[in-house]
């Protein structure tokens, strides 16, 4: 059996060994198990991209991209698979998807000198590159979400949640719980209430914390789901007629497939966001034109345009200009692993190249730096129509409470870096 | 031919009762022996220790473990994915609270600690049997993990509740934390494993494993022979949990580093363990591994075959792997319902004959 093994994994490799140089990416994807409705779009956005990239202008600066695509079922032990299978193949950054995976992959992505990218998830006191040289979290990350939900219900009540009761419902997870800390510090800042409903893995089961929610009746729910939690909540909100315009989901439990299933009733349920919503954007024709239609989609070719898809594709998007601007600042079209995460410390994203690559006013404009990996955490807010079953935005970007989450992660990268003997630096 | 008794003549007791009385088994054992410690150290790869060898040795661990209480004393447990929580968790505080003592003491510390935790579970199994022993140690599996996510103080206050292996070196070689060379990793669990099986096979076969033994074919006629039914359970579940438990600490220090208690030490996990000693053989030390073997290494097998082998889809290949192992299953358990040992068992019987069967 090891032989065959051996055998088998040796026929691997030297099937998909590269002919020629290759830039390559990795979509570690689950498109199985109880987060499936969530994974899919994410790895198909992801895998489409890099095609058009191939298909339209032939690679990255004439170099062809490869997806190693990675089933891990948002599990971790099959994550650590994934990764080593993969890791000797020349991946040039992991972005694993998953917090759980996360917290695996900093320190072993650190050792093997890898880049991490982690876009509003993970490991939020990544944000400090000096602790935390080779992670990446930009645009925003987990605290800036707690703060813009609330710094959201602050603009509702005209600048005053005094006294007002907000419950978080959440993943009983490290996912799940990154928010709490932030959320207790602006409980103190503004006076709200806060209370804590932990939902277990995989989710489909609330209906405990819903009759909580509705013994104790907060004014606002805030939620951190993700796959079939998102909608067995939805669902029983719905359930117990709580007000849906009062029901914050952070950006992973606001797509289509959350609140679909909910039906007409889930009409009204918010959710933040890190960048644009909708199928307007001049990229996703193309990526009909030169991938769906050309039959060479990742998926089925019916998520284009879905929340998830527009997020896998900006992830993409985000890998493949770190890739370029690695090409520009080393002079060579072949990028080595080094390289990207230098390239990924010094990379800028603005709205003019935004517009040149078919996304106009898509995400915020940021930029890197070896103090800052996390961007500056602007989020806005986005409501569910469900008549015209489509995501719309209701605020505009906004920066989330820089006093509280800037504080909260100097200490956290500091208390990482005395556990794990880190100088930080910027050499 | 090779395998058989005949002419292998034994002048001692000692001979007689040694754990592989046939020359050809005891030889086949040495060259085992040989090849995992003095060959594949040398051979394997990061791939290799963290996809393939790492989980097959960790998982024969807690299969020995469960073994020896549902197999050998027939006490059914689905608290297994909880106690291994409770080696992980007892590690991690060691490492922490005490970082100059060697990592390796930690770890036989934390197998200790989760046997006291087991023999606290293990009570109500002197008032409860069968189908209620199971339930009641479900409530174990569940509080276990309640508690490790309620308590701050078990994950050291972090954001997220998760615990991270910091680095800890033997003789100066990291074996935890991310620097860990992939043999180092390796042999680790190697001598754990290897000491496991040594020391659960000799207690099987003596005065102990046949008290276990008395208790799980009949526990009134045992009680009446003369066997302690308290001592005997309790011991099982001590001995047991010892393991779980070292596996446990294994499975969070040196092969994931990072741990989240919900999602690894699930009740997935307890059944998962439950399934390797069901398909490997119950009391059999042979079948906890070859239990492991089945359900770790088939998936990773599969995995590459259809994905690295024929290219794929990736969502095709994970759906066609649960049906192929979840079939091969049922195969196995209907050819051999008395598990992949059993087949073994039958195997050497007609090696024995071989090549002039009667």
């Amino acid at each position: 059996m090891k032989t065959k093994l051996l055998t088998s994994l040796l026929a691997g490799i030297v099937a998909a060994a590269p002919a020629f140089a290759e830039l390559t990416f990795s979509s570690l994807s689950y498109r199985t198990g109880p987060y499936a409705a969530n994974g899919i779009p994410l790895a198909d956005g992801y895998a489409d991209y890099m095609t058009l990239l191939n298909e339209r202008d032939g690679g990255i600066g004439g170099v062809k991209t490869r997806v190693i695509e990675c089933e891990t079922g948002y599990n971790t032990e099959k994550g650590v698979e994934c990764y080593e299978a993969t890791k000797g193949e020349g991946v040039l950054v992991y972005e694993p998807y998953s917090t759980g995976m996360t917290y695996q992959l900093i320190p072993k992505t650190a050792a093997d000198g890898i880049a991490l990218h982690t876009g509003g998830y993970g490991r939020t006191s990544a944000k400090n590159g000096e602790v935390f040289r080779n992670v990446f979290n930009y645009p925003a990350n987990y605290w800036d979400g707690a703060s813009g939900a609330i710094n959201h219900l602050l603009d509702i009540n005209g600048g005053n949640i005094q006294g007002k009761k907000v419950a978080l419902v959440y993943h009983n997870s490290a996912y799940g719980k990154e928010p709490i800390r932030t959320l207790e510090v602006l409980a103190e800042k503004h006076g709200y209430e806060l209370s804590l409903l932990p939902v277990d893995h995989p989710g489909q089961e609330q209906k405990s914390q819903w009759l909580q929610i509705r013994r104790d009746r907060p004014d606002y729910v805030l939620m951190w789901g993700w796959g079939v939690m998102n909608q067995v909540a939805i669902q029983e909100a719905v359930n117990i007629r709580f007000p849906m315009e009062n029901f914050i989901g952070v950006w992973w439990s606001g797509s289509e497939n959350d609140v679909v299933p909910a039906g007409p009733k889930a009409n009204g349920y918010k959710s933040l966001t890190f960048h644009g919503v909708g199928n307007e954007f001049p990229v996703l024709d193309e990526i009909k034109k030169y991938v769906v239609d050309a039959g060479k989609a990742a998926g089925a070719g019916d998520q284009v345009g879905t929340v998830l898809y527009n997020r896998g594709m900006y992830m993409a998007m985000l890998h493949s200009e770190a890739a370029r601007t690695a090409q520009k600042m080393t002079g060579n079209s072949d990028v080595s692993q080094g390289d990207m995460i230098k390239a990924m410390e010094a990379f800028e994203m603005t709205e003019a190249k935004m517009v040149e690559l078919g996304l106009p006013n898509f995400g915020p404009s940021f930029k890197v730096t070896c103090q800052n990996h996390g961007g500056d955490g602007l989020v806005a807010v986005a409501q569910w129509d469900a008549n015209a079953g489509s995501w719309n935005m209701i605020s505009d970007y906004k920066q989330s409470d820089q006093s509280v989450v800037a504080k909260l992660i100097a200490e956290d990268s500091a208390a990482y870096a005395a556990e794990n003997n880190i100088t930080p630096n910027c050499n | 031919m090779f395998y058989r008794e005949a002419g292998d003549f034994k002048t001692s007791y000692q001979d007689d009762n040694q754990t592989f009385p046939i020359k050809f088994d005891r030889y086949r054992y040495y060259f085992v022996l040989f090849v995992a410690f003095a060959i594949i150290p040398f051979m394997i790869n990061d791939y290799w220790v963290n996809a393939v060898f790492l989980p097959f040795l960790i998982y024969s661990i807690a299969a020995i473990g469960l073994n020896i209480l549902t197999g050998y004393c027939g006490q059914v447990s689905l608290g297994t994915g909880g106690f291994m929580a409770v080696g992980a968790y007892a590690v991690y505080k060691l490492m922490t609270i005490f970082p100059e003592v060697s990592v390796l003491i930690h770890i036989v510390l934390a197998g200790v600690i989760t046997a006291c935790v087991g023999v606290l579970f293990g009570l109500p199994s002197l008032r409860i049997k069968g189908f209620y022993l199971a339930v009641a140690t479900l409530a174990a599996q569940f509080f276990l993990v309640w508690l490790f996510n309620r308590v701050p103080w078990f994950y050291n206050y972090s954001a997220s509740g998760q615990i991270s292996a910091p680095e800890r070196t033997f003789l100066g070689e990291p074996i935890t934390g991310p620097a860990t060379e992939a043999w180092a990793a390796y042999l680790v669990c190697l001598v754990f494993v290897t000491l496991s099986a040594i020391v659960a096979r000799n207690l099987t076969r003596g005065s102990l494993g046949r008290k276990w033994m008395a208790i799980r074919d009949m526990d009134i006629a045992a009680e009446i022979i003369g066997v302690n039914p308290l001592g005997a359970k309790l011991s099982a579940f001590a001995v047991s949990s010892f393991f779980v438990g070292l596996s446990g600490a294994l499975f969070f220090a040196v092969y994931l580093g990072a741990v989240e208690v919900g999602e690894v030490f699930g009740i997935n996990k307890s059944f998962l363990v439950l399934f390797m000693i069901i398909i490997g053989g119950l009391g059999s030390i042979f079948g906890s591994f070859a239990g492991a073997a089945f359900l770790v290494l088939l998936p990773v097998f599969l995995k590459n075959v259809l994905v690295g082998g024929l290219g794929w889809p990736t969502d095709l290949a994970a759906h066609l792997e649960f049906m192929i192992v979840g079939g091969l299953i049922i195969v196995f358990l209907i050819a051999e319902p008395h598990g992949l040992a059993q087949l073994w068992r039958v195997t050497k019987e007609k090696l024995r004959l071989w090549p002039f069967p009667h």
